[in-house]
């Protein structure tokens, strides 16, 4: 089984230690074998180690260390942000962060739905039963 | 502009710390001390003692205690409510941690000069009355009930304080008889109260839906639930 995600620049990863935790950002430079020089549209470039980083699908095309404009503009052409919000590794971060902004009273209003969702699906679980039965 | 801000003028700066700008001399007249002289007739004015009524003779008292005792300083500490979490407006959807309602959501009213929180079910949703609670024994959730149509003002701790028992005086027969003969009747004024106050509270709360059920129910850790990570 071959690598698919390779570290290069233009590729988008995402942090998954330290303050930045939870951000998307790109990796604009090589600097040792373990650091990358990492940027991203609302964050001072900095360094980060590979392995606080973790390779999603995503590229866009940056030459080497490109000026912070030009790196916004190419995030804009190739649409991370929607990629990255289709993508079900994108979708299911989104749904973790939803759950975990819960309020005591939407935990109850969603404990009542999925109540009811079970209650629809018996339902027509029990009606093909008895058809497949007769 | 408020009238304290004014720096307040200072007759005599300091030039070095000890060491003030003006000379006795040049401070005597600067405090206009020649001005109040000249006005007393070139003499400063005295002020004598006024010749208090001759006190009482004190008789002396007919016991002196064997050992001096310390008096205890005096305490003029006056204490405040506790101080109302920020949390927690009244409105505001409470879940109670003790007692006898543990577990119970309930809407909070006001905080009562002890500095307990006064708190209703409604009544007919969940069966808990006017009742106080510890702000400590409370999680304060984000949700809001409307009590804008809910008169609070007459409930304060008096209102809550137990009713005086007679004292029975025991006599030897009375011992073995059943002592707790009373029952616990709840006065017509106090359901009135509990009536007049969830009356608007529960027009309000069912103009929310699902929120009616929400206080009906109970709360209680499932498992996964992390208290320390829920977002109340």
């Amino acid at each position: 089984m071959p690598f698919k995600r390779y570290v290069e620049i233009g590729r988008v990863a995402l942090v998954n230690y330290g303050k930045d935790y939870g951000r998307l950002v790109v990796i604009v430079d090589v600097i040792d074998q373990n650091r990358a020089l990492v940027d991203a549209p609302d964050m001072v470039r900095s360094q980060m180690n590979f392995k606080r980083l973790s390779l999603t699908d995503i590229k866009i095309d940056i030459k080497r260390v490109p000026k912070k404009k030009d790196l916004l503009k190419a995030m804009e052409a190739a649409d991370v942000k929607k990629k990255w919000e289709n993508s079900s590794w994108g979708r299911k971060l989104i749904v973790q962060k939803k759950r975990a902004s819960l309020n005591d009273f939407d935990r109850f209003k969603l404990m009542l739905a999925k109540i009811k969702r079970a209650g629809v699906v018996r339902q027509e679980l029990a009606k093909l039963k008895k058809e497949n039965a007769s | 502009m408020a009238p304290k801000q004014r720096t307040p003028k200072v007759r005599n700066p300091d030039l070095v710390r000890g060491i003030g700008k003006y000379s006795r001399s040049q401070m005597y007249h600067k405090r206009g001390l020649w001005a109040i002289k000249a006005k007393n007739g070139g003499v400063f004015p005295r002020h004598d003692a006024k010749p208090t009524d001759t006190t009482v003779a004190v008789k002396p008292p007919k016991f002196y205690p064997a050992d001096d005792v310390k008096k205890p300083l005096v305490n003029k500490r006056k204490p405040k409510p506790t101080k109302l979490r920020a949390s927690v407006t009244p409105g505001t959807v409470l879940i109670i941690l003790a007692g006898r309602f543990k577990g119970k959501r309930v809407v909070f009213l006001k905080q009562l000069p002890s500095g307990l929180l006064l708190v209703t079910g409604p009544f007919k949703i969940n069966g808990v009355p006017l009742r106080r609670v510890n702000q400590s024994y409370i999680i304060a959730t984000s949700t809001k009930v409307d009590v804008s149509g809910v008169n609070v003002e007459k409930y304060d701790d008096k209102y809550f304080a137990k009713e005086v028992q007679k004292k029975k005086k025991k006599g030897e027969g009375e011992f073995f008889e059943a002592d707790k003969e009373e029952k616990n009747v709840i006065p017509v004024e106090k359901k009135d109260d509990q009536k007049a106050v969830d009356s608007a509270l529960i027009k309000s709360i069912e103009g929310v839906p699902e929120l009616k059920a929400y206080l009906g129910a109970r709360f209680s850790l499932k498992a996964g639930m992390k208290p320390h990570e829920l977002v109340f």
